[in-house]
């Protein structure tokens, strides 16, 4: 076998892997959309279920999944920005940043199901929330901070140093040059963490399911210290343990058609703010 | 007037300056040249303390601008820098428009007068010859304008918030040479209110813009004297043999 052909089958192999990644991605999304499209329906998105799960709509559902979302991001943003901007503008490189570096990482792999365990402890017991929005917001953020902290920095670090020293020189202080010229840089990118973040919380089932995730509740939260139902866990129910599985099958699919729908519409409209604070940077 | 006295810098245990001496004029232009490496940058990084942003150096003697030491403990490092600006060797605008970066200064120091900072942003850029070229075009970005222009722009930044001293580490060398010789005339013009310093890796740069020039070699302050005198007649055979281009 000559070199050409030796070649032209290794790029014929790496296309074929390539390609069965979309493969696999639109077969799910294809799965999906084939079977749960049926019950969407305008009461599906807005109606309670009703008959023991197995009709009715998923509007509850959403309602907890979005506060949630918005919960936890509202929690973990900050905290995760911050302390990001604290290890990779104010602390050099000194023991304690590789320190709180490596925690950052190990917080990140330790499985879900411990942050459920860990915030039913904390939150719902400790610190009294009860299971509440609340709760589940705090321990979805957890889950997320070290993906919020890690893009962050990476974020920070790619702003290049001449930006800094330029600033500085002018007489701005540190807390000045991260400000007005470190941040607006870095934005674009840090609103990719932003991104990945409420793709993670989301979809968790695990650490909501001590927190914060109500079995049956068709009635919507008026207070953070609320139970709600979401998008996952109600997945999870009416999948395995709803009062009549076969018959609520159509309803499952259709669930999980709506939370991946969710979670396609937030990465775009952050894509599209990350796009618009990209272009705004330049000339602002 | 600017002096520095006894002057000892260490990168860790690299002795990078060794007891330099020097006295540089007010509105004078002072030449630093020099093989990579022999300490000039440092040494010009010394009278805007940019130097304290990097870890683990030390410094001994004493640098002086207009009778006050600026590494006294009373010193503040932003109100030095108000006054000591810096123009660096590529040239680092915002991501701002080009009003808002030459603005920056003045609104970092908290400058909030709106007809003020218009003022001295057209005075600025005027002052950097940049002004009829962007008169039109003041919201647009700075990364639109050219390499050259950029470089102009951020003279225009350090002069807005009106210092007496410009340092510029080698602030044409990433230029072409008509973006060169625009910073060049700058240079003369600008002389008239403002103390320069200039690295330069470029000798004949030195000897076009400079009245003084001072040669370093491995972070000692060789010679330094009238610009001509150092090109034409230097003392030491250090500095003759790298004026022609024998070493370095």
């Amino acid at each position: 076998m000559n070199k050409k052909t030796k070649q032209k089958i290794a790029f014929s192999i790496f296309r074929l892997l390539g390609l069965l990644i979309i493969g696999i991605l639109f077969w799910i999304l294809g799965f999906i959309i084939y079977n749960g499209i049926g019950v969407i329906s305008w009461e599906f998105l807005t109606a309670a279920p009703t008959e023991g799960m197995t009709s009715g709509g998923i509007f509850p559902a959403i309602v907890g999944t979005l506060c949630l979302v918005a919960g936890s991001v509202i929690f973990a943003f900050p905290v995760g920005v911050m302390s990001a901007i604290y290890m990779n503008e104010y602390a050099g490189n000194g023991w304690i940043v590789r320190f709180i570096r490596i925690m950052t990482n190990n917080l990140g792999s330790i499985p879900s199901i411990v942050f459920g365990l860990f915030g039913m402890a904390l939150f719902v017991n400790t610190l009294g929330f009860g299971d509440s929005i609340l709760a589940g917001s705090c321990t979805l953020g957890l889950l997320v901070l070290p993906l919020i902290i890690r893009t962050t920095e990476e974020a920070l670090k790619a702003i290049p140093n001449s930006y800094r020293t330029g600033s500085l020189a002018l007489g701005a202080s540190k807390i000045q040059t991260i400000r007005k010229v470190v941040l607006p840089m870095a934005f674009p990118n840090i609103i990719t963490g932003l991104i990945l973040s409420i793709g993670r919380v989301s979809g968790e089932t695990a650490p909501i399911l001590f927190t914060v995730a109500a079995y049956f509740l068709p009635k919507l939260p008026t207070s953070i210290f609320d139970q709600v139902m979401a998008l996952p866990y109600h997945l999870y129910v009416i999948a395995t343990s709803g009062t009549d599985i076969e018959a609520s099958r159509p309803i499952a699919y259709g669930t999980a058609l709506v939370l991946i729908t969710i979670v396609l519409l937030m990465n775009l409209l952050a894509t599209t703010l990350r796009r618009y604070f990209g272009r705004k940077v330049k000339t602002n | 007037m600017i002096q520095a006295k006894d002057i000892n810098f260490y990168y860790g245990d690299f002795h990078a300056l060794k007891n330099i001496d020097i006295e540089m004029e007010a509105h004078t232009v002072t030449a630093f040249i020099g093989p990579s490496g022999c300490g000039k940058s440092t040494f010009l990084r010394l009278f805007n303390r940019m130097n304290d942003l990097i870890g683990d150096t030390r410094l001994t003697g004493e640098c002086v601008i207009d009778g006050e030491n600026i590494y006294n403990k009373s010193v503040q490092v932003d109100d030095l820098r108000k006054k000591v600006g810096m123009v660096f060797q590529k040239p680092n605008p915002f991501p701002k428009s080009i009003f808002e970066n030459v603005a920056y200064g003045l609104r970092v120091n908290d400058v909030r007068d709106k007809a003020y900072i218009t003022q001295r942003v057209e005075e600025s850029l005027q002052a950097a010859a940049l002004w009829d070229e962007v008169k039109d075009k003041l919201k647009k970005s700075a990364f639109e304008l050219s390499g050259g222009q950029q470089q102009r722009l951020c003279i225009a930044r350090a002069l807005a918030i009106s210092p007496s001293v410009l340092l510029m580490d080698e602030p044409a060398s990433a230029l072409d040479p008509i973006s060169t010789s625009k910073i060049e005339e700058l240079i003369h013009v600008l002389k008239k209110d403002y103390t320069i310093v200039i690295v330069t890796h470029n000798m004949q740069q030195a000897a076009r813009v400079s009245d003084k020039t001072g040669f370093f070699m491995l972070g000692e302050l060789i010679e330094h004297d009238d610009t001509k005198k150092i090109f034409l007649k230097p003392e030491k055979e250090q500095t003759q043999n790298y004026i022609t281009g024998r070493f370095g």
